[in-house]
């Protein structure tokens, strides 16, 4: 394919509004062959609607796409995209869960069909595993929905980068690494490189700046749905790139890091041991304090958080639990929101108890309780009864982060909350969390990036369903943490 | 690694959902045993043939309603349209075959029609099916205001066709099942179906056309409600418009009790053939009890329960 215009695809004046929310403010977008964009910006900044209208999902109020050189804006759609050689791996997972792993394959490509398809599909999506994920251990039959969400955005991944027909010129990675454990998240990033190197362009969308700045050649930073910087990767720091995307990273308060460092005492909040635990160790969190699960993705620690939920109400269990608990869930979309309920609904589901005033739910106190947690979460909406989904991603998350701290739980257990979140966000819900935190709550962390640890008083590493290290806060390092994890790989 | 290569695929193959594809088999074995142990005489040719005669209409049916639970949608209209179908059949494709045959594709368009209306308008299906169930009943009623009529030769002699060794509605069940199941499970065409109930939005992002597939789902639960119909007035011999009643609510519990899931395309042609034949075999089973026709509806009910629950226990027990 030669390119004479020396561009993949240029988007010039893309804008795009939802009512009264503008999305995209008139875009400008070239991407090069051989090179892998780097695309950052806050939540909300826009930078889904803009691969939405790149890869054929969405159609734009105004503005053209031109791919290869040529105007397509009148015809566009994913068909055609696709037939253009573009991919997009979308935020939230498009595999039918119902479906295998190979059935999956099929639905992407048209081209597909006939005797012996199964077998066509399965030796393409398990080639592509075994290229990009080395060591994977998906099979073909499996079915999507009985894989763990990691698994599932393997497969979705290496799904987009299979080709039949249609040439692959593009892919568009839309958080590839969110629900990822650090090697296989390495993996992908290094099987991006080689295709980059290879001829391919490659859009990587990702809130690990550090992934952005190590793939990209390029970087396009966003901001209130334009682009407020576009310039090579080697000029950018993890400073300069959070300072262009409009917050400040916050200064570590110094109070916070002395106070730290030793455990409180008295009787612990929760008192627990993991089911597969071979040893005596156990987990324990005392009132006020923030303890990180750590590991690997998927090595025990949403189990564990789920055997205290399921135990908070029981009084003689072996796991103890001394108070009320919430459980704020990793997986949005199928755990999190209710998607046909407002803002304002999905944050006093969980208090709905203290609401009621002659057995009816108190309207004005909902509305209070929805409004203060609007002001409180800093959630960008114009108003809280618009529908949840009308909210970006890490918007979303705050409301969930609401629902739990609004509600009577001393306890609230997180599930790895800041999958696809962005920078701004998550500092701002880490102060929420430590100011709750020194008022009594105690906290239950499970998160994949290390970084988030060092808000944790105290951190157990899960490895194959046990708690493989226990490190107070003032022994914390990342090297600790990653050795405790890959111990047997090692 | 020898070893590991060896227990995986084992404890792949023994898993939750091995156990629950093969409810749908086991409870209609039981329940054959069951009726074999009651009443011996049950276990022959012609025993089996009695007992089973109804159930290739049900069975229809039941594919029928199974085609439009695999896009997550229910028909509450199928069984007043296998009703409308058993009239059209008995009057006009008897007395003038090109008008009924006519008649009969036209149906099948509406059903596709409901099915496009149903996606263009984002509307319940519940409430559009609901609502065309009396617009069949009211045509069904103009045309065969009361029971009569005679169904075609052709259909009659084919419903009573004597197959050496194994009795015939054993054979048409199995046949059915393995074409469906072929199509629908086994086709590259099938998966993208089936996959529309999984997650529509991804089958969209994927390029394909919702509406489409809504409409090739509908028609074919249109095509096999006529199929149902056409069998079961070669079986009476003549038709009524309430002749078929019972048979939404069977079709539902058929579809269910085989391992179909209301939502998310999970779906299973040859188990919904094995429900409808355990529902079919409840009727003989507790007239051989001595127990009232009357508690039959009952008695279904209750095995639908204990199935639906077994199915739950394996469901808990995979998660542990």
């Amino acid at each position: 394919m030669t390119d004479t215009t020396g561009e993949i695809v240029n988007l010039a004046g893309v804008a795009k509004s939802y009512g009264a929310v503008r999305a995209l403010a008139g875009v400008d977008l070239l991407v090069r062959p051989r090179e892998c964009l780097g695309l950052v910006g806050h939540n909300g900044a826009g930078k889904s609607t803009l691969m939405g209208a790149l890869a054929g999902t969405l159609v734009p109020d105004r503005g053209s796409i031109a791919v290869g050189g040529v105007n397509l804006s009148d015809q566009y759609s994913v068909v055609v995209a696709h037939h253009h050689g573009i991919r997009c791996v979308f935020q939230e997972l498009s595999l039918c869960p119902n479906l295998t792993v190979a059935e999956n394959a099929r639905i992407f490509h048209r081209n597909l069909k006939g005797l012996g398809w199964k077998k066509r599909a399965a030796k393409l999506i398990e080639d592509k595993l075994d290229e990009v994920f080395p060591g994977h251990d998906i099979l073909a039959g499996d079915i999507v929905g009985d894989l763990p969400i990691g698994r599932r955005q393997m497969v979705e991944i290496a799904r987009a980068f299979t080709v039949t027909d249609a040439p692959l010129r593009l892919v568009i990675l839309d958080e590839p690494t969110s629900s990822l454990d650090a090697v296989t998240a390495e993996q992908l990033l290094g099987f991006v490189r080689r295709e980059v190197q290879n001829g391919l362009s490659v859009i990587l969308i990702s809130h690990m700046l550090g992934e952005v700045l190590g793939a990209s050649s390029r970087i396009v930073v966003m901001k209130d749905g334009g682009v407020v910087a576009a310039r090579a990767a080697g000029e950018f720091t993890r400073d300069s790139l959070v300072a262009a995307m409009g917050t400040v990273a916050a200064e570590k308060s110094e109070q916070q890091v002395s106070a730290a460092g030793f455990r409180k005492s008295g009787t612990a909040m929760i008192d627990a041991r993991p089911a597969a635990q071979m040893d005596d160790r156990r987990l324990i969190a005392h009132k006020g304090e923030i303890v990180g699960l750590a590991g690997l993705a998927g090595h025990g620690q949403t189990r564990m958080l789920l055997q205290i939920f399921a135990n908070a109400k029981k009084r003689y269990t072996e796991t103890k639990v001394a108070a009320p608990v919430a459980l704020i869930a990793g997986d949005r979309q199928s755990d999190g929101i209710f998607p046909l309920w407002s803002i304002a609904e999905n944050i006093t589901v969980g208090s709905l108890g203290r609401l009621v005033k002659h057995l009816l739910i108190d309207r004005n106190a909902a509305r209070d309780m929805a409004e203060s947690w609007h002001q409180r979460m800093r959630i960008k909406t114009p108003d809280m009864n618009h529908n949840i989904l009308s909210l970006s991603g890490g918007n979303q998350q705050k409301a969930l982060f609401a629902r739990a701290l609004g509600s009577d739980a001393e306890i609230v257990l997180m599930d790895d909350p800041m999958r696809g979140v962005d920078v701004g966000t998550k500092l701002e819900v880490y102060e929420q969390v430590k100011a709750e935190a020194r008022g009594g709550r105690t906290f239950l962390w499970y998160t994949t990036e290390i970084e988030e640890l060092s808000n944790c008083d105290h951190v157990y590493v899960f490895r194959n369903g046990q708690i493989v290290d226990d490190i107070p806060r003032a022994e914390l390092t990342e090297d600790r943490v990653l050795r405790a994890s890959f111990h047997e790989a090692a | 690694m020898l070893q590991q290569g060896l227990t995986v695929p084992f404890q792949r193959i023994f898993t939750a959902q091995f156990l629950r594809s093969a409810l749908p088999a086991l409870s209609l074995g039981v329940l054959l045993i069951a009726i074999f142990i009651i009443q011996p005489n049950a276990m022959s040719y012609f025993g089996l043939n009695l007992m089973l005669q109804y159930a290739v209409p049900i069975a229809l049916a039941t594919l029928a309603q199974m085609f439009v639970i695999t896009v997550n949608d229910l028909d509450l209209s199928i069984g007043a349209f296998v009703g409308l179908v058993a009239c059209i059949g008995a009057t006009y494709l008897h007395d003038t075959p090109v008008l009924g045959l006519l008649m009969l594709a036209g149906c099948i368009l509406v059903y596709a029609a409901m099915g496009a209306l149903i996606h263009l308008r984002d509307l319940p299906s519940i409430v559009v099916t609901l609502g065309m169930s009396f617009v069949w009943l009211g045509i069904a009623v103009l045309i065969l205001p009361t029971p009569g009529g005679k169904s075609p030769e052709v259909i009659k002699a084919l419903m009573a066709l004597k197959v050496p060794l194994v009795p015939f509605p054993i054979v048409a069940a199995v046949v059915i099942a393995l074409i469906v199941q072929a199509g629908l499970m086994h086709s590259s065409y099938g998966a993208v179906l089936r996959g529309a109930g999984g997650n529509p939005k991804a089958l969209a992002r994927a390029g394909w056309s919702m509406l489409r597939i809504k409409i090739a789902m509908f028609a074919m639960a249109g095509f096999f409600g006529m199929l149902s119909g056409l069998s079961l007035i070669g079986l009476t011999t003549s038709g009524d418009a309430h002749i078929a009643d019972r048979y939404t609510l069977y079709s539902i519990a058929g579809a269910i009790l085989g391992g179909a899931e209301f939502v998310g395309g999970r779906v299973s042609p040859v188990g919904a053939v094995l429900g409808a034949l355990t529902l079919t075999l409840t009727g003989s089973f507790l007239i051989f009890l001595r127990i009232s026709p009357d508690w039959q509806i009952g008695a279904q009910g209750a095995i639908l329960i204990i199935v639906l629950a077994l199915r739950a226990l394996i469901s808990r027990g995979d998660r542990r």
